[in-house]
């Protein structure tokens, strides 16, 4: 009987423990299936740049400190983050030391040092390697290692924000001894290694088809013994973005896919079938209209859009270019092409919250036909027989082009029909994207060369600080032939003002005054109308109700806590 | 027939060097550019140094040169060396890579045949063996139910194109009824008999939209050249003579019906190897065709080059068997 009994409790005890282990037990709970419409090409983000491979190699190797969900930096293989407070950034804002967190394992089993981040810098910066994420060693001198738990950072100019190097997703830490013979022009060559990098990550590659499939395990070495909860990752590619939604909110083939971007009415039909749901996070990206400050007549031929060509006849008015963004109405544009994944916005910066400006929301989020008309009607912009504005002989007609895409073209659509409303005529115009972002100055299509009066992209900024972001809009970045058309000034906006605060942003460290100089600079830039911002755009992705503790997180990878996602019981 | 085979070969050598700088011209030409997917966040000077890396600050001769050497010399080398395990040299050259994946472009090909070879050639084994039966019974029974409804079938399949069925047959036999599955498994492994069924029922929709195609145009021929045949006057004579209408059908008419439609056949063959690139997209099978496809996208010119230039020799060397092929079955003709 007293057998029976401890028998009993001992069962129930048990029964109990498994009960709450079962959620935090490595390998419990299967495989997880996500799905990228485009696939995987490499699983080296150095070798690619793109978002694709950046995200998926996010789940193998790791940099030693990343963005939450909120936009704030946690430690991941350090143990704290270096600021001025704790010593650890140098009062002359010349180097910054990160302490490694002791007995961290590659996934082989060997001891992850200093060595391995000092390693990872000289991949990056060697010679012929094409490293797509050099611009994260930007201002880097030196990096060494006082000890294997050590890496002193060294900058050639006092660094304000310094969180660059080996932060975010965009700079992880690769393994020594696997890439030793990878570097500069060798790197291609290495092929296993860059199609199965050993990482500090949850998971571990297992099989890769390049531009197909990939397979994850666990990492038996992971850090944190309890995770990750799933035993595998497939991670396939291909197809377009609305069947992959399909997949993961219909049939429920798969538990995640990446980027839905989907017109509004076709997801909400999907998530009607009820197997899942959207996971949308607001980044920086910003779909805005450019405004051409040089004239684009295709009488100029070569010249046009140059510092040759001279101001553009009409768009040089101030007037002609806030009554443009007067006159449109960002809230149907939204509805039409964004749904939950936009909101209207009248700022290039739009996020985070420390730094975004609320300066100009009250004239300009709003659509205001008659003001825009007057502005107009004051400027002596009159209108023509053929309801066109005119002034000295010159209408008020414009080029717009943009990027093939069905949102795009219906946004072109709907701001033509805006703009003739104030007696402004657009002629439309769209490009293949790999054109109209190729950057082939041969082409007469690019952005960059912008040879239309108006043009429409989106464009964001890594991290949470836009210092670099705001020093696009300087005078010396126009893009010309002087410089090959690389520039990323696509307005050619230039005003001396805004040249001399962005050099104030660069030397100021503290950062309510950054915020406050990042709000200013920004709101120049709507203010004089270097362009329109429209919409800010979210990152949208699709969940399988199925999966626990996705956080949706727009300032690093989407898969950046794939360690403490769960199969719901 | 021999000489005149070699011949042919002999000639295909300039007119494929022809084709492969012409494919290499447009290409170049082509306002494309590898970091054009890249996020807007790598600035300009970085993505200078990814294009130099990739050999694109080089003229375009130089370029073409170089992927000569790699196609015609290192390559061949390399498989030489894969498949006897000697080493030649030092066993260090260029090879053509991918830009995209940076691997090399023949490890992909490779790796991506098997998928092609299985549901795109399996299709068009399938549409042979269906659509012969039905051209010979619909020209010998023209204008019956029979030949209506195949005809009628036939053009149904000819006309509606791929993309189309392959979604209505998802929408049916994966929405609707979950009998197939909708995206291909490239990581299913034939081990047992259950994923050997698991293999078999993967591969029927896209096979079946395939094999509906491929039938359809190789029924037509088949029922033009029968009906072409039967009204000859051999067919008469046969009759005449008593022998069997078996016989006249199978042996007397086929056969000769067949001169052409083998001809076809022959000629269709390389469009096995180029995938079906909008089928094998539909149903993610991972084949050549969907590799083709990425790479023009993602302008990963070293492997559209090479994939375009592996399907030009196939159609040169596709249109040298079919001569030789109606040489062998036809005895009137002679190219000697």
């Amino acid at each position: 009987m007293k057998n029976i009994k401890l028998l009993l409790a001992g069962t129930v005890a048990a029964l109990a423990f498994a009960g709450s282990a079962a959620h935090a037990e490595r390998g419990s709970d299967g495989d997880l299936k996500i799905i990228f419409w485009q696939a995987v090409s490499t699983l080296n983000p150095f070798l690619s740049g793109g978002t694709k491979e950046v995200y998926s190699s996010s789940m193998v190797i790791e940099p030693l400190a990343r963005y939450d969900e909120k936009g704030e930096l946690v430690p991941t293989l350090v143990t704290e983050i270096p600021t001025l407070e704790n010593g650890g950034v140098a009062k002359d804002l010349l180097s910054m030391t990160w302490k490694l967190k002791p007995d961290l394992k590659w996934s082989d089993g060997t001891a992850f040092t200093a060595a391995d981040v000092i390693f990872t810098w000289k991949y990056c910066t060697a010679p012929d390697g094409g490293c797509a994420q050099a611009a994260q060693y930007e201002g880097v001198k030196n990096v060494e290692a006082p000890d294997p738990l050590t890496v002193k950072i060294t900058f050639e100019e006092p660094k304000p924000y310094p969180y660059s190097a080996f932060v975010g997703a965009q700079s992880p830490i690769i393994q020594a001894a696997q890439f030793k013979d990878c570097v500069g022009a060798k790197a291609p060559g290495c092929t296993s290694a860059n199609f199965g990098p050993i990482g500090t990550g949850p998971f571990v590659v297992k099989d890769f088809k390049p531009n197909d499939v990939v397979t994850f395990v666990a990492n038996k070495n992971y850090r944190d013994s309890a995770k990750p909860a799933f035993a595998s990752v497939t991670l396939k590619g291909g197809g377009d973005a609305p069947s992959a939604a399909r997949a993961v909110l219909e049939t429920g083939e798969y538990d995640y896919a990446w980027n839905v971007q989907v017109e509004p009415e076709i997801l909400a039909t999907m998530v009607a079938a009820g197997k899942g749901h959207l996971e949308t996070a607001f980044g920086t990206n910003v779909e805005r209209i450019n405004l051409n400050w040089y004239n684009a007549d295709p009488k100029l031929g070569d010249k046009r859009s140059t510092k040759e060509a001279g101001p553009h006849p009409s768009l040089s008015d101030p007037a002609v270019r806030r009554a443009l963004s007067l006159a449109i109405d960002r809230e149907i544009i939204d509805e039409a092409g964004y749904g939950d994944a936009g909101k209207p916005t009248c700022n290039i910066v739009p996020a985070p919250e420390a730094v975004t400006s609320t300066k100009n929301d009250s004239w300009c989020l709003k659509q205001d036909i008659e003001g825009a008309n007057k502005l107009l009607e004051d400027a002596g912009w009159k209108k023509g027989p053929d309801g066109i504005r005119a002034k000295n002989g010159v209408r008020l007609s414009y080029l717009y082009s943009t990027s093939t895409n069905s949102v795009r073209q219906a946004t072109q659509e709907l701001v033509k029909d805006m703009w003739s409303q104030i007696g402004v005529q657009a002629e439309l115009r769209n490009a293949s994207a790999s054109v109209f972002f190729g950057g082939d100055p041969a082409s007469p299509d690019t952005f960059q060369k912008f040879y239309a009066d108006v043009e429409m992209y989106t464009n964001n900024f890594d991290g949470t600080d836009p210092e670099k972001y705001l020093a696009e809009w300087l005078c010396d970045k126009v893009p010309g032939p002087a410089n090959g058309w690389q520039g990323q000034n696509i307005p050619r906006y230039c005003n001396p003002e805004y040249d001399k605060l962005v050099g104030e942003l660069s030397k100021t460290a503290d950062l309510d005054k950054r915020h406050e100089l990042s709000k200013r600079l920004n709101d120049m830039l709507t203010e004089e109308g270097a362009h329109i911002p429209l919409i800010h755009r979210g990152n949208p992705s699709a969940a399988s109700n199925s999966v626990a503790g996705i956080k949706m997180n727009a300032w690093d990878s989407e898969l950046w806590n794939v360690a403490d996602w769960s199969r719901k019981k | 027939m021999f000489t005149y085979t070699l011949r042919r070969l002999l000639f295909a050598i300039p007119t494929l060097l022809v084709i492969s700088f012409v494919i290499f011209a447009l290409l170049d030409l082509a306002p494309s550019d590898p970091t054009g997917d890249l996020p807007l966040t790598i600035p300009p000077e970085v993505r200078e140094q990814i294009r130099a890396s990739l050999g694109l600050d080089q003229p375009f001769l130089i370029r073409y040169m170089k992927w000569l050497q790699q196609f015609f010399i290192n390559e061949p080398i390399n498989i030489f060396e894969s498949l006897t395990g000697w080493q030649v040299g030092d066993g260090q050259r260029m090879r053509v890579l991918s830009w995209a994946t940076r691997s090399p472009v023949v490890d992909l090909i490779v790796q991506r045949m098997p998928q092609t070879l299985w549901v795109v050639g399996l299709a068009y084994l399938f549409g042979i063996l269906i659509a012969i039966p039905i051209g010979v019974i619909s020209a010998y029974k023209q204008y019956s139910i029979f030949d209506q409804i195949g005809t009628f079938i036939s053009m149904v399949g000819y006309s509606v194109p791929t993309f189309f069925t392959g979604v209505v047959l998802i929408v049916i036999f994966s929405s609707y009824l979950q009998w197939f599955p909708s995206v291909y498994d490239t990581n299913l492994q034939v081990t047992n008999v259950s994923t050997f069924l698991a293999q078999m029922r993967q591969m029927v929709l896209p096979v079946a939209v395939l094999a509906l195609y491929n039938a359809s145009q190789i029924t037509r021929f088949v029922r033009a050249s029968m009906l072409d045949n039967l009204h000859q006057d051999y067919v008469r004579t046969a009759r005449a003579k008593g022998v069997k209408e078996k016989a006249v059908l199978l042996i007397h008419v086929l056969r000769n019906s067949l001169i052409p439609v083998v001809t076809v056949i022959a000629l269709g063959v390389p469009t096995i190897f180029s995938g079906a690139i909008i089928t094998e997209q539909i149903f993610r099978v991972n084949g050549l065709g969907q590799l083709l496809i990425t790479a023009v996208q993602g302008a990963d010119i070293p492997l559209v080059q090479t994939l375009t230039f592996i399907f030009a020799v196939l159609i040169v060397l596709f249109n040298l068997i079919a001569d030789v092929l109606y040489g062998i079955l036809d005895p009137r003709i002679r190219y000697d």
